[in-house]
């Protein structure tokens, strides 16, 4: 039931000299679903907290104006719902159900409707639990569908998504879409932020792609838009659907085993894995939401310590959890999948000196790595920022980055390509393959199927199927 | 029935809209950061109070009330970050209370200590008429709580001891303790917090360097 | 670490743990606090055994509550140090001669009286903890309590992130140890520190999403979990006054109250 109406409307977030946003004028009508994308940092995400109000005074500065149906964004708050990029940092309540009903009383609802609404969001978004489950004992893709829940239950007239299945299984990922699909017959307005446009489609009549330095670059019907500037927009890093990506398979095959687990588990989370990479190979775990993988990863990165088999890698007599930080750096590079809790300083460029500096580097031939990463992932301009004010795109990249940065002969990546437009998707796997030519070996979690298809050498499902050893390599044909 | 004395920030809350630029009144983010910077006191104080009648027992009372001065910093932290009347009562007294849940030696006594010494902070902010928040006055306002903490301990926890050799040392000591840990120590904390960034939304983060 | 901060492990349909979370907390304070002015040791003693007879009400089971006493203990110890090094009044019979030191009947006498005055104000305060949900409480406390509710369901939200504080921890250890840092006691203030920062960061994202779900809207609450307050509350603080009241009454008609003052 909303009208949005933007007049060059522009944000910069304070502390910055370079506007997020800028330049934008948009009216979306009433029951428009509009599909808004844009390269990683093109003020996607700044933009929909525009549009929820979140964007208080004392955080930046605002050029032109925002309307609502004629109001102010924070006066028109109880009738815009927001999923946030990040879910887990949505969450309020202890219960998921407490934490659905939230927004409902901060409204006003009346106490007698607010639990059959309750019940109704959860089951639309096929939330598997009981309204007393703990909200700290979610997986990511769970909190997602909780998140959700506790919009849809609000019936907003104006429904901002961020990426709301970046982090979901293909199951889980359908169902969150069908719960849009089925939120769109209450007449409601949509805008949704997905890089991944593809699967996007189905549920907008609308694309608009903003300009990285300001303005809107496509406006239209989404045929229209991609029949008239496709090539553009696909170099400008839009996924625009039908552009393939290069495939990257390893030209030979892996070679001397650099790290084996035998049987590995960890109590309540992961159960008797076996798993071994070679140089040269990019291994792919693949499994839905909560099977282990990323507990898995913390095992095979010598960070956790497994409950029961073993793990040996580069001929070490100790297993890698017994090693000191500084070898296990320069062996195996780890990434998280949430990227904010690999930051251990408050500057871009330090956060990538951290690793070269611990292994011994001297400060020149520091400063050449972290600039020639700076630049191959697109960080350059942002080299003072702090991470955790990146977008998220950006603080993918960075971590991707900090974790190159020592060159370890094994790296062990939790989801490294979510968020990413297809430019710097590309550069992100082209450096992977580029490594991987030259005898380093990656063992990649992933959701991504187009990774999957263009980087890996082999696949290893986890919790799907009964875990036992890796798939036969898979080829493209 | 009122328990908490929570209703002093009724009177912060103008009538008309909540938008209204009333500079006193609390946003989410500053009950939310007060909350969480109890919370997280209240875990430090339980385990100050495992070192106070652990390890920290090898030093002889009124000697040891060298280390309580932390059971202060909230107040003045609070009160540092949020800058708005309330803030270091509410802090410190959500911090006692959190500590009272997770478990305390002193048992939950502390619902009534904590108010009492955050009320000694709020004082001296409240005599500056909530408008300074430098060094100088965070030194007065952890003293002030100091002083209150340890008169209270010295007439409930400490009867019967001598004045000359217990009780009058052990307030003089832990109002020190305090100026130093809970007023310097808090001025210190931020200003490094103020250099991570998670303060920009409060008048102390500002005015880093754009990037 | 606590009951209050995990699921509780008691019975929750005990007769007294059902009661309203607000009228559990002021029976507890009405109760032990008139103890506070008590020095005698009988007064607190005929206390604690009246708290130990109604804990089965609480549905609270001995383990539980051994469990979050124990740290009594500690100051327990503490207490009788410094009566032995500090006590004023040295009446009595030595019992044990160290000079200005003296350990002497009307030492210990003063000092049980302190032990067990401890533990009697103490122990309603666990068993009370132990047996609420803090979601509960808030809800009564803004409910019943007319507590200002944006207080309260902020300090509850702030409240949630308490058990996340363990698992994040460790998250930074890991982080840490991946980009090459070593953690032992020397990295522990730095990983505290990233702690404290990482908390505050997550509660400035908290308010944006608690304003995102209109929790600053001005629009008067509605309660999605009633908490009613019921004669049964009423009856259990009137009973918590009464029993103080017995027992003062009692030690004073026998004339061994000792007031603080
Ligand atoms: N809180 C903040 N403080 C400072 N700068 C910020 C903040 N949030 C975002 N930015 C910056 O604003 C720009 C736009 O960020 P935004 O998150 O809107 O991008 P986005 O289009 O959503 O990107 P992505 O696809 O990677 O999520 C980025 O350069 C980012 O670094
Ligand atoms: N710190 C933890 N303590 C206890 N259980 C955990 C912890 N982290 C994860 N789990 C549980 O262990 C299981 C595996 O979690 P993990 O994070 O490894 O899954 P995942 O395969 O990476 O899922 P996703 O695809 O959602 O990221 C899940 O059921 C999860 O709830
Ligand atoms: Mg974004
Ligand atoms: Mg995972």
């Amino acid at each position: 039931m909303s009208t949005v109406v933007l007049r060059g409307f522009g944000w910069r977030h304070a502390g910055r000299r370079a506007w997020a946003v800028r330049d934008v004028d948009l009216r979306i009508e009433h029951g428009e679903r509009v599909l808004l994308l844009g390269p990683s940092g093109a003020g996607k995400s700044t933009l929909l907290a525009a549009l929820a109000g979140l964007l208080p005074d004392d955080s930046g500065e605002q050029a032109g104006t925002v309307e609502i149906d004629g109001r102010s964004p924070a006066d028109a708050r109880d009738h815009v719902g927001i999923v946030f990029q990040d879910p887990q940092t949505q969450l309020v309540m202890a219960r998921s159900g407490d934490d659905v009903a939230f927004g409902l009383e901060n409204r006003g609802v009346p106490a007698g409707t607010i639990w059959p609404r309750v019940s109704d969001a959860l089951d639309r978004v096929g939330f598997p639990y009981p309204i007393t489950r703990s909200t700290a004992a979610l997986s990511g893709g769970e909190a997602q569908r909780l998140a959700l829940a506790g919009v849809l239950a609000l019936r907003p007239g104006l429904l901002l998504l961020d990426e709301p299945t970046a982090n979901l299984d293909p199951v889980g990922a359908e169902l969150v879409r069908d719960a849009i699909t089925r939120a769109r017959a209450d007449d409601t307005t949509l805008i949704l932020v997905e890089h991944r446009v593809a699967e996007a489609l189905p549920l907008v009549d609308r694309v608009v792609v903003l300009e990285a330095g300001g303005g809107i670059r496509a406006d239209g019907a989404p045929e229209m838009v991609f029949a008239a500037y496709g090539d553009r927009l696909a170099d400008e890093g839009v996924w625009v659907p039908g552009f393939r990506v290069p495939a990257l398979k390893s030209p030979a095959a892996a070679g001397n085993e650099v790290l084996r687990a035998t049987e590995v588990s960890v109590a309540n989370r992961l159960s008797g894995v076996s798993i071994g990479v070679g140089e040269g190979e990019v291994l792919a775990v693949t499994g839905p939401n909560g099977a282990g993988k990323s507990t898995l990863a913390l095992v095979l990165g010598g960070l956790l310590a497994p409950s029961g088999g073993q793990v040996s890698a580069f001929g070490d007599p100790k297993p890698p959890h017994k090693w000191r930080a500084a070898t296990l750096t320069t062996r195996i590079g780890s990434v998280f999948q949430n990227p904010e809790h690999q930051f251990v300083t408050s500057r871009v460029a330090d956060e990538l000196a951290v690793g070269p500096r611990r292994t011994g580097r001297t400060p020149a031939q520091i400063k050449e790595i972290v600039d020639s990463l700076l630049d191959r992932l697109r960080l350059t301009k942002l080299a003072a920022a702090n991470p955790y004010t990146l977008s998220g795109g950006e603080a993918r990249r960075l971590s991707v980055a900090t974790a190159l940065a020592t060159a370890p002969r094994l790296l062990v990546l939790d989801e490294p390509t979510f968020g990413q437009d297809r430019r710097t998707w590309i550069e992100l796997v082209t450096l992977l393959a580029t490594l991987r030519d030259e005898g380093h070996a990656v063992v990649a979690v992933t959701h991504d199927d187009d990774f999957v298809q263009t980087l890996a050498d082999r696949t290893f499902p986890l919790g799907s199927s009964r875990p036992g050893e890796p798939l036969p390599r898979r080829r493209r044909s | 029935m009122r328990l908490l004395p929570l209703g002093l920030f009724d009177k912060v809350k103008l009538g008309g809209t909540p938008m209204a630029t009333n500079p006193n009144r609390w946003r989410t983010i500053d009950i939310v950061i007060a909350s969480i910077i109890a919370v997280a006191f209240g875990v430090i104080f339980w385990a100050w109070g495992l070192l106070w009648n652990g390890p920290a027992d090898a030093i002889p009372l009124p000697g040891r009330a060298v280390l309580y001065g932390m059971w202060l910093v909230p107040a003045v932290l609070g009160a540092l970050i949020v800058r708005k009347p309330g803030a270091a009562f509410y802090t410190l007294t959500l911090a006692s209370l959190v500590s009272v849940a997770i478990g305390t030696s002193w048992g939950w006594t502390l619902v009534v200590q904590g108010p009492l010494e955050a009320l000694g902070a709020e004082v001296v902010f409240a005599a500056f008429a909530y408008k300074r928040y430098n060094l100088p006055t965070a030194l007065l306002a952890g003293t002030a709580a100091g002083i209150v903490a340890a008169v209270y301990d010295a007439v409930v926890w400490y009867p019967e001891t001598s004045w000359t050799s217990m009780r009058l040392p052990y307030i003089a000591i832990t109002a020190v303790s305090a100026l130093v840990i809970a007023g310097l120590g808090s001025v210190l904390l931020v200003r490094a917090l103020a250099q991570t960034g998670v303060l920009d939304r409060f008048a102390a983060g500002r005015s880093r360097a754009l990037v | 670490m606590t009951t209050f901060a995990s699921p509780p492990v008691t019975n929750p349909s005990a007769l007294l743990a059902r009661r309203n979370p607000v009228a559990k907390l002021a029976a507890a304070l009405l109760f032990s606090l008139p103890l506070l002015a008590t020095l005698d040791p009988l007064t607190p003693a005929i206390a604690l055994v009246v708290e130990l007879t109604l804990l089965p009400l609480f549905g609270l089971r001995h383990a539980v509550l051994a469990k979050q006493v124990w740290p009594l203990l500690l100051a327990a110890t503490g207490v009788l140090m410094t009566m032995v090094l500090f006590a004023a009044d040295r009446s009595g019979t030595v019992l044990v001669g160290l000079g200005p030191f003296d350990v002497t009947t009307g030492v210990l006498n003063s000092a049980l009286g302190l032990i067990l005055r401890l533990f009697a104000i103490a122990l309603p305060g666990v068993i009370v903890f132990a047996t609420t949900d803090p979601t509960d409480l808030a809800d009564a406390l803004v409910q019943n309590a007319k507590a200002p509710a944006r207080f309260a369901i902020g300090a509850l939200a702030a409240f949630r992130l308490l058990p996340l504080l363990g698992a994040e921890w460790q998250m930074l250890t890991l982080a840490r140890r991946a980009r090459g840092v070593d953690t032992g006691v020397r990295g522990f203030p730095a990983t505290a520190f990233a702690l404290l920062v990482g908390a505050l960061r997550r509660g400035t994202r908290l308010a944006v999403a608690m304003d995102a779900r209109g929790f600053d809207s001005g629009v008067p609450r509605t309660y999605a979990r009633r908490q009613v307050f019921t004669r049964a509350d009423v009856a259990l603080m009137a009973g918590a006054i009464g029993l103080a009241a017995l027992i003062l009454g009692t030690t004073i008609t026998l004339g061994l109250f000792r007031s603080i003052i």
